[in-house]
């Protein structure tokens, strides 16, 4: 494989990925769940927000996994972390204006669209969606540009 | 809820957050450099992981009539409309500002950046902003 392409290597990330996508089959094939990673952030709020959009039955019914899902990711990369990394926790270099910033718009954006890297991304394309073939299309065009601005305005 | 499915959805989000961490996703920088196209990894890992998921999606509903626990296959439902596109426009511009999505940002503070709890924060804030917006329109 070309360095230039991956100078980090590739197996990892394929590797990586094809872990990702067993568990997302794994989820449907036995309880024919779609596992999309930002509904989860709309569903929380059922909790405590009277609001009609978190109140709807798709929401309030689908909430307990959801947050069980995400609270699974945090002991995955935990997991990860200690059983085959070397344990020490991670840091980014990435400002914290960023980080506020760049979250809400995600935030925003994902639930609009109904869905994000994963569940247009991974989902979405598995099951062969052509508005989540354009809205992955969309938002690399849109993240390129603003990553690439970022840098030339002074960011991480 | 029954407890099959919340096990399920733990299984599920282990082995999502053990790939995402693996495949170094979890590091905003990383991100980054694939979307400065200095490093083209992120495509193997969507690749890989939409790959193997087209995998069950396609065949699951062809050779079973049900899930193995039960219930019914559920579908992605996005239309081809003005919110779907104009919302990934939206999360891309803010992917790009910080490198996270929310599957990496949820996961990267088992990783220990707790940094990340910052876009967290922020997602759950858009996220609110997203259904109080949705909710005047209904």
């Amino acid at each position: 494989m070309a360095a230039e392409g991956f100078p980090s290597g590739w197996a990892h990330y394929l590797t990586g990925g094809v872990v990702i996508g067993v568990g997302v089959s794994l989820a449907f094939v036995t309880a024919g769940l779609i596992t999309g990673m930002s509904t989860v952030f709309s569903s929380t709020w059922s909790w405590v927000s009277r609001l009609d959009y978190f109140q709807r039955e798709r929401m309030v019914a689908s909430r307990g996994w959801r947050a069980v899902l995400a609270l699974g990711l945090v002991g995955g990369a935990a997991l990860y972390t200690v059983g085959v990394g070397d344990g020490s926790a991670l840091a980014t270099s990435v400002t914290p204006w960023q980080l506020a910033v760049g979250g809400v718009l995600i935030g925003f954006g994902a639930r609009m669209s109904d869905g994000c890297t994963s569940g247009h991304g991974i989902c979405g394309l598995a099951s062969f969606r052509l508005p989540s073939l354009l809205a992955v299309l969309t938002f690399l065009a849109t993240a390129m540009l603003s990553a690439r601005l970022v840098l030339a305005l002074g960011g991480a | 809820m029954d407890a099959k499915t919340l096990g399920i959805a733990l299984v599920t989000g282990v082995l999502f957050g053990f790939g995402l961490a693996m495949a170094t996703m979890v590091q905003p920088e990383v991100v980054l450099s694939f979307l400065r196209w200095e490093d083209f990894g992120l495509m193997l890992v969507l690749g890989g992981a939409a790959g193997v998921t087209a995998l069950a999606y396609q065949l699951g509903p062809r050779l079973m009539r049900a899930p193995v626990t039960g219930g019914v296959f559920d579908r992605h439902r996005s239309g081809l409309n003005r919110e779907t596109l104009g919302g990934a426009a939206i999360f891309g511009v803010g992917w790009g500002i910080c490198g996270v999505c929310p599957g990496p940002a949820i996961a990267g503070l088992g990783a220990g950046n707790v940094a990340l709890l910052l876009a967290v924060a922020g997602i759950f804030a858009g996220a609110y902003l997203h259904g109080w917006v949705a909710s005047r329109g209904s």
